[in-house]
């Protein structure tokens, strides 16, 4: 055991933390599909243990009026800026449909106003957004298990995927010439998570007309995820056994981006 | 530690060892007299790698998830115009520098903290680009797979450690502090600062501030990490919603989540420091094969 510290010592564990840092490495491993493979099946162990402990539907915390938020944070699409929007912005959403399909017995096309003859629930609850903030906000809105009965989700349904308004990107032409439309935002949950008693059509913030910004007329809250579970501009509500074939596949925008299908943490 | 060591081989202790000769003829010093023992059981050396490995996989994913919104707030809603510290860029689109903003001090950290080059390109980023998880930022979707898989490991491994621990006797005998480290914690502090280490006998124990700061890092700082990261979880809060009670919200859950990653951090490099000061050879050596040298009375051959 040397007394004093020597000079080779400190050398031989320096190389040997830079051999350790050299581990942003990984992001050539993060580039290889078994790793990433990996990685993914984490996710299904993340979920199956969060939903053993959070049960169906143990409710996100709700907080007091005092609490909300000055001002909430607008996050993703502002405005989908598209003339078919414009549009109905203009003639107030009055023509607006959400068209609920797919796995149900009952097709349903319902208006904003018949979404507001529906009960409705208010709910002061927690905006987590993946980045990492946080914005407290009084919603109000319809709660998507009674727009579910109506409709009755045949027993083979296990998802509902949300269809939105909003273009992520421009209209681009392909090196033949063809106009290629940018995949529009969509999103899916499990029944599990969309018959929660806190997951709303919502269509009022804070007492007031949803703003354009945070999905005028309806966005979905779904207070137990992060923020990008709960699309802004909701058109269309389908119910399947499966979302693999549609758009990349993954269930969602940003899912096919890279991110978790399993929001809740 | 005492409840597994045992006597491996005596050393050199003996004055008429053939080397000890060649090396009084050449002139040299003779070798001091030590005799080695088994420090460290497997569990401990494969719990301690394995922690070592899920801690800088945390770290530079969790900078790397940090990058995503490169601020910190009290309370539960984050209060943008007023964060407990924030790394950003001032300047224009073409020129810019990174500032690191902690309360009301605004210092100039440009070129590692705010603002930093990736591939000779500057752009504007939290932390720079060789302490985090993937290199390129933004990259919050691979930052997150990283930091949830590893999290599991972190906290099987930390489970197998405190079952380990109290199942053989080492939290007993070696983790928790002794009333006396109490009492001689101002003469051992001067004695670590002079650099006068435990030798002997001694060396075969965790001295008292080894047990204090071992016992606080994974008692207390370890569940702590654990748990604020839990409350970030929304799932998790509806679970159990005394998570953002007890830690006065969720943005200050992630705020204490961060200074624990640097309590850790800086644990790491004493760590390291008390590792290179009390023999850096020896001290690998025992937390890979097991066996510690303990230096003895120098015999004057």
């Amino acid at each position: 055991m040397a007394d004093a510290p020597n000079r080779r010592s400190f050398l031989g564990l320096g190389a040997a933390l830079l051999g350790a840092f050299s581990l942003s490495g990984c992001t050539d491993l993060s580039s290889q599909a078994w790793v990433l493979g990996i990685l993914g099946e984490v996710e299904n162990l993340t979920r199956r243990a969060q939903r053993l402990f959070a049960g169906g539907h143990a409710l996100a915390p709700e907080y007091a009026k005092s609490d909300i938020a000055a001002t909430f944070r607008a996050n993703g699409t502002l405005n989908p800026n598209t003339n078919e929007y414009a549009a109905h912005l203009a003639s107030g959403f009055k023509d607006w449909r959400i068209d609920v399909g797919g796995l149900v017995e009952k097709r349903l096309s319902l208006s904003v106003g018949d979404l507001r003859a529906m009960p409705s629930r208010t709910q002061i609850t927690r905006h987590d957004c993946v980045e990492g903030w946080s914005c407290i906000g009084e919603w109000s809105g319809t709660p998507l298990h009674l727009v579910l009965a109506m409709a009755r989700p045949k027993p083979e349904a296990r998802y509902v995927v949300f269809y939105c308004a909003d273009p992520m990107g421009d209209v681009t032409i392909d090196a033949k010439g063809n106009i290629v439309q940018p995949p529009y935002y969509y999103e899916s949950l499990d029944l599990l998570e969309a018959t929660h008693p806190q997951t709303i059509l919502a269509y009022k913030l804070n007492g007031q007309t949803l703003p354009v910004e945070h999905g005028a007329p309806i966005r979905l809250r779904a207070e137990r995820q992060l923020g990008y579970k709960m699309p802004k501009y909701v058109k269309r509500i389908d119910l399947v056994d499966r979302f693999d074939h549609i758009n990349g596949g993954k269930g969602g925008y940003w899912e096919d981006q890279g991110y978790q299908w399993y929001g809740g943490i | 530690m005492t409840e597994s060591s045992e006597l491996v081989t005596q050393g050199n202790a003996g004055t008429d060892g053939a080397a000890d000769r060649i090396r009084k003829a050449i002139g040299l010093t003779p070798r001091k007299a030590s005799y080695v023992f088994y420090r460290h059981t497997i569990p401990v050396r494969a719990l301690h790698w394995i922690n070592a490995l899920c801690m800088l996989v945390m770290l530079m994913s969790g900078l790397q998830i940090f990058n995503a919104h490169p601020a910190l707030y009290w309370g539960n809603g984050a209060d943008f115009a007023h964060p407990v510290v924030s790394l950003s860029a001032v300047g224009t689109q073409q020129d810019f520098h990174g500032i690191t903003q902690i309360g009301g001090w605004t210092l100039n950290t440009d070129g590692v903290l705010g603002a930093s080059y990736h591939d000779g390109v500057k752009e504007v980023r939290g932390f720079p680009d060789w302490v985090t998880l993937p290199a390129d930022s933004p990259n919050l979707a691979l930052g997150r797979l990283w930091h949830f898989a590893f999290a599991w490991l972190l906290v099987a491994n930390g489970a197998a450690y405190f079952a380990y621990a109290f199942a053989s006797g080492h939290f007993s005998a070696e983790l928790l502090p002794k009333a006396r480290d109490f009492t001689n914690l101002p003469h051992e502090i001067a004695n670590h600062a002079r650099l006068r280490f435990p030798k002997g006998e001694e060396a075969r124990h965790y001295n008292g501030i080894q047990r204090m700061a071992y016992f606080i890092v994974v008692f207390a700082l370890g569940p702590l990490i654990v748990l604020t990261g839990l409350t970030m979880s929304p799932t998790m809060d509806s679970a159990f919603p005394f998570l953002p009670w007890i830690f006065d919200g969720r943005q200050s859950a992630r705020t204490i989540h961060f200074l624990c990653a640097f309590s850790f951090l800086a644990f790491f490099i004493v760590h390291m420091i008390m590792v290179v000061l009390s023999g850096t050879w020896n001290n690998l050596r025992s937390m890979i094969t097991g066996r510690y040298a303990i230096e003895t009375e120098a015999k004057n051959g």
